[in-house]
C-alpha cells in the first residue's frame, strides 16, 4: 500500500498513519491506560451505587402507592414522626459511642501489640482480626445465642457470682448496650490493625529525643504519637462513622430494632417502614437521611486532614 | 471440482415444494408444547414438606405439557417479601409466587385477578373465612388463591400435666379429640388466672412482646376479644375508646407474669420457652410440638393445641394464611391459574396437610376434618382441634378489620404490643393511647 498519495499533482501525506500513531500515543499515555484499567470498577460503581443512589432519590419523591409526585413530601411527614426523631437520636448515639470505643480500644491494644516483639506479634495480630474477618451475620448470631432470652450463656455464668438474670435484649438500656457492644467487637480489629501500622511509622527518633528530653510516657503520647497519627486517625473515624452510621445486620440480628423501637437506626427502620409496611417510598427518605448528617462529618474531618496534608 | 448452478425455475420450485411441506405437516405436540411456568413457592420448616410441592406441581405439568421451575424461597429474614418487593417493581420474575398475609393487597395493582379460579373452588371445597376474604380480595376481586402450605393458626399450646397441676385445668377435657369443645368457661379472665397461677409455680406463659409476628398476632386476638380496635372498617382512627382500654389493662395483668425478657422475643423463643419445659402454654402454630417430638418426647407427649380463650366481645384466634398470586406481568397466566385450580383440589390439600404433620392448614370449610389432624401424635389427637373444626372461634388477623394497607403498618410496626409493653412499663394509659393514635394517623398515607 502507497504511504503516500499524488492528488492534482500536488503531494498529499496519508491521514491513516498519523491517525493510527495519535490512537498509539494516547492508548499509550498512563492516564489513559489507568482510565481502562479503572474501567471495570467505574462500571461497577456506576451499575451498583450511582444507579441505586439516583434510584432511590426518585422512590423518595412519589407517594406510598408509587403513583404520584410529591415532591418533598415525604421528607416533610417524617420530620413530623416521633419515631423519626428517635431514629437520628439513637443512630447517633449509637454511632458515636460504637465509634469511640472502637477508636479507644483499637488504640490502646495497637499500642501493646506494637510492644511484642517480631515472631509473636504476627500471631497475636492474626488472633485479634478474627472478629473483624468473620461475617458480621454469623458472629451476631453466636452473640445472639449468648444473650438468647432463654438460653443465656451470659446470665447462666453471671448465675454463679449470684448476679442477673439480665435482660440483655428486652430492657432499652441492655439493648442498646449490646448492640452497640457487639458493634464494637465487631470493629475493633480494623482500628487495631490502622493504628498499629500508623504507630510502626513513627520514626524511633523522636520517641529517643523525646526520651532524652526527660518526657513521660503521657507525654511522649500527647506530643509525639497522637499528632503523628491524627491523619490516620481522622480518616479511620471517618470510615468508621459511615459504615457504623449505615449498620444494619448486628441491629436487624440482634433486636431487631425492639423494644419498644430503642435500638432502631436509619437502616433497620428503614427496611422496617419500607419493606416490611410495603411503604417504599418513605423507606428510602429515611435511609437517605443519612446522606446529609455523613456529609457534614465528612467535611469536617477530610477538611482536617487536607489542612495538615498542605502544613506538611 | 464441478459446480452445479442453481436456476431459477428450480429455486421457485424448490421454495414451493419446502413451503408446501411446512403447511401441509401434521402439527407435532413437543414434550412442553404449552410452554413454561416459573414457581416461587414458600420454602417449608418441615423436612420433605417440599417434596409434596414438587410432586403435585409435576404431575399437572406431565399432564398439561408444561416446562415447570420452582424456586423454594425461604421466609428467613423476609426474603420472600424481599423477593415480592424486587419483582413487583421489576414487573418481572416468576408466574407464580407464594406470598404473607399482607402482600396481596400490598401487590394489588400487580396481581391478576383470580376469580375465574376462586369461585369454583369455593364451591368445591366450601367457603373461606372472613380473614381469608379480608387479606385475599378487594373490591371483589379475588387477589390471590389461599395456599395451603404455610397457612397456620396461632392458638394455645399448652402442656396437660403443667396446667392441671397448677391451674386446675383439664385442656383435653375442654377440647376432646374427635367431639366438640366444651369451653364455655374458657374465658379471658380464666386465662388470665391460669397464666398467674402457672407463674407463680414457676411455669409462665410463654407469650412475646416483641415486634415479631408472633408477639403481634396473640395482642390482636385478644384485643379483638374485647372489641378493641386501632382503625376501624372505614378508616377512621379508634384508639381513644373504652374497648382499647379494657384491652390495654387486661393485657398489663398479663404481661405482669410473663418473663421479665418476653419484649425481645422473637418468633423462635415461644417454641424454645416450651421445648425447654419452663412454660405451661405458648400461642403458636404446631411447630413447637413437632421439634418437641423429636427434641424433647417427654414433653411433646404432654402438649394440647386447642382454641382460645374467649372476651367479652368473641373468641378470636390468630389466622395467618399465606397465598398464591398471579403476576399480571406473568408469561404464560393461565397455566398459572390451571395449576393453582390443581393446589387447590381437596387430594392435594389433604397431601400438603399430610406432608407438613398436620400444620399447613386449608382456608375452605369442607377441609378442617382431615384425618391427619385426628391421627397425629403423641398424644394422639393433639392437633385435633387445631383447624377449628366446629368454628368454635373466628379466626382473625391482627388490625383487622381496618383497611389492609393500614393494617399491614399497624401490624408490622408492632403498635399493639408496643402500646400495651408502654402501658405496662408505666407510662400513662392517656399517654400511652395518645402515642398509638400518633402512630395510626401516620399510617394514613396514601
Amino acid at each position: 500500500m502507497a504511504d503516500v498519495v499524488v492528488e492534482q499533482g500536488r503531494l498529499v501525506r496519508s491521514a491513516r498513519p498519523r491517525k493510527a500513531a495519535s490512537l498509539r500515543n494516547v492508548l499509550g499515555r498512563k492516564s489513559t491506560v489507568a482510565f481502562f484499567l479503572t474501567l471495570p470498577l467505574i462500571l461497577l460503581i456506576v451499575l451498583l451505587v450511582l444507579y441505586p443512589a439516583f434510584y432511590s432519590l426518585y422512590l423518595a419523591t412519589l407517594n406510598k402507592a408509587m403513583t404520584k409526585f410529591v415532591g418533598l413530601g415525604n421528607f416533610t411527614f417524617l420530620f413530623k414522626r416521633e419515631t423519626f426523631w428517635m431514629v437520628v437520636k439513637q443512630s447517633c448515639i449509637f454511632a458515636i459511642t460504637a465509634v469511640f470505643f472502637k477508636a479507644l480500644i483499637g488504640f490502646i491494644v495497637a499500642h501493646f501489640v506494637h510492644n511484642i516483639p517480631g515472631k509473636k506479634q504476627r500471631k497475636w495480630r492474626g488472633m485479634l482480626l478474627v472478629p473483624w474477618v468473620i461475617p458480621p451475620a454469623m458472629s451476631t448470631l453466636a452473640w445472639l445465642w449468648l444473650f438468647d432470652p432463654s438460653y443465656s450463656a451470659f446470665n447462666y455464668t453471671l448465675s454463679f457470682f449470684g448476679v442477673g438474670p439480665i435482660p440483655w435484649l428486652g430492657d432499652t438500656f441492655w439493648a442498646r448496650f449490646s448492640v452497640i457492644l457487639v458493634n464494637v467487637w465487631y470493629g475493633a480489629p480494623f482500628f487495631l490493625i490502622m493504628y498499629l501500622a500508623a504507630l510502626k511509622s513513627v520514626p524511633d527518633q523522636l520517641y529517643e529525643a523525646a526520651a532524652i528530653d526527660g518526657a513521660n510516657w503521657w507525654q511522649r503520647i500527647w506530643f509525639i504519637t497522637l499528632p503523628m497519627m491524627r491523619n490516620i486517625i481522622a480518616i479511620t473515624t471517618l470510615f468508621s462513622l459511615i459504615v457504623t452510621f449505615a449498620n444494619f445486620d448486628i441491629v436487624r440480628i440482634l433486636t431487631s430494632g425492639g423494644p419498644l423501637d430503642r435500638t432502631h437506626l436509619f437502616a433497620t427502620w428503614a427496611f422496617q417502614v419500607g419493606i416490611q409496611s410495603s411503604d417504599i417510598p418513605l423507606g428510602a427518605c429515611v435511609s437517605l437521611f443519612m446522606v446529609p448528617i455523613l456529609a457534614v462529618a465528612a467535611v469536617f474531618i477530610l477538611r482536617d486532614v487536607n489542612k495538615r496534608g498542605n502544613e506538611a | 471440482m464441478s459446480r452445479k448452478t442453481l436456476t431459477r425455475r428450480q429455486f421457485v420450485a424448490a421454495t414451493a415444494m419446502s413451503s408446501t411441506a411446512l403447511i401441509a405437516a401434521p402439527y407435532v405436540r413437543g414434550a412442553y408444547a404449552a410452554g413454561k411456568l416459573s414457581i416461587g413457592f414458600w420454602d417449608h420448616w418441615v423436612p420433605n414438606a417440599n417434596d409434596a410441592s414438587t410432586a403435585l406441581v409435576k404431575e399437572w405439568a406431565d399432564k398439561e405439557k408444561v416446562e415447570v421451575s420452582i424456586d423454594y424461597i425461604t421466609s428467613n429474614n423476609k426474603k420472600i417479601e424481599l423477593t415480592a418487593a424486587a419483582e413487583a417493581q421489576a414487573k418481572s420474575g416468576h408466574d407464580i409466587l407464594q406470598m404473607p398475609s399482607w402482600w396481596p393487597h400490598a401487590y394489588s395493582e400487580n396481581l391478576e385477578p383470580l376469580n375465574d379460579v376462586m369461585e369454583p373452588l369455593i364451591k368445591q371445597n366450601g367457603e373461606v373465612n372472613g380473614t381469608v376474604k379480608y387479606l385475599g380480595q378487594s373490591g371483589g376481586k379475588w387477589l390471590a388463591v389461599p395456599a395451603t402450605p404455610g397457612s397456620q393458626i396461632k392458638g394455645p399450646c399448652s402442656r396437660i400435666d403443667l396446667m392441671k397441676k397448677h391451674a386446675g385445668i383439664d385442656v383435653q377435657e375442654m377440647y376432646p379429640a374427635g367431639s366438640p369443645p366444651k369451653a364455655d368457661n374458657w374465658t379471658m379472665e380464666t386465662f388470665l388466672k391460669a397464666a398467674e397461677a402457672c407463674q407463680k409455680a414457676g411455669f409462665p406463659f410463654g407469650i412475646g412482646l416483641g415486634e415479631t409476628t408472633d408477639s403481634v398476632d396473640t395482642a390482636g386476638a385478644i384485643f379483638q376479644s374485647f372489641g378493641a380496635e386501632l382503625v376501624n372498617a372505614k378508616g377512621d382512627v379508634t384508639v381513644k375508646t373504652d374497648e382499647v382500654r379494657q384491652a390495654l389493662e387486661f393485657y398489663k395483668k398479663l404481661i405482669a407474669v410473663l418473663p421479665a425478657d418476653a419484649p425481645s422475643w422473637d418468633d423462635a423463643s415461644n417454641n424454645k420457652w416450651l421445648i425447654s419445659g419452663r412454660g405451661a402454654m405458648i400461642l403458636n402454630p404446631p411447630s413447637a410440638w413437632a421439634v418437641a417430638k423429636r427434641d424433647a418426647p417427654q414433653v411433646a407427649e404432654q402438649c394440647w393445641t386447642h382454641g382460645f380463650p374467649a372476651g367479652p366481645k368473641g373468641r378470636f384466634a390468630p389466622f395467618l394464611p399465606y397465598f398464591w398470586g398471579v403476576w399480571s406481568f406473568g408469561k404464560n397466566k393461565e397455566a398459572a391459574k390451571s395449576l393453582l385450580v390443581h393446589l387447590s383440589s381437596p387430594a392435594a390439600i389433604a397431601k400438603f396437610v399430610e406432608a407438613s404433620g398436620g400444620y399447613d392448614l386449608p382456608a375452605y370449610a369442607n377441609m378442617t376434618t382431615l384425618k391427619t389432624w385426628a391421627e397425629v401424635g403423641p398424644p394422639k389427637g393433639t392437633l385435633y382441634h387445631y383447624p377449628n373444626p366446629y368454628n368454635h372461634q373466628t379466626l382473625s388477623i391482627a388490625a383487622s378489620p381496618a383497611p389492609p394497607k393500614i393494617a399491614q403498618q399497624i401490624y408490622f410496626q408492632a403498635t399493639l404490643t408496643k402500646m400495651a409493653l408502654r402501658f405496662a412499663q408505666g407510662e400513662k394509659l392517656d399517654t400511652a393511647l395518645a402515642w398509638a393514635e400518633g402512630e395510626c394517623e401516620g399510617f394514613m398515607r396514601t
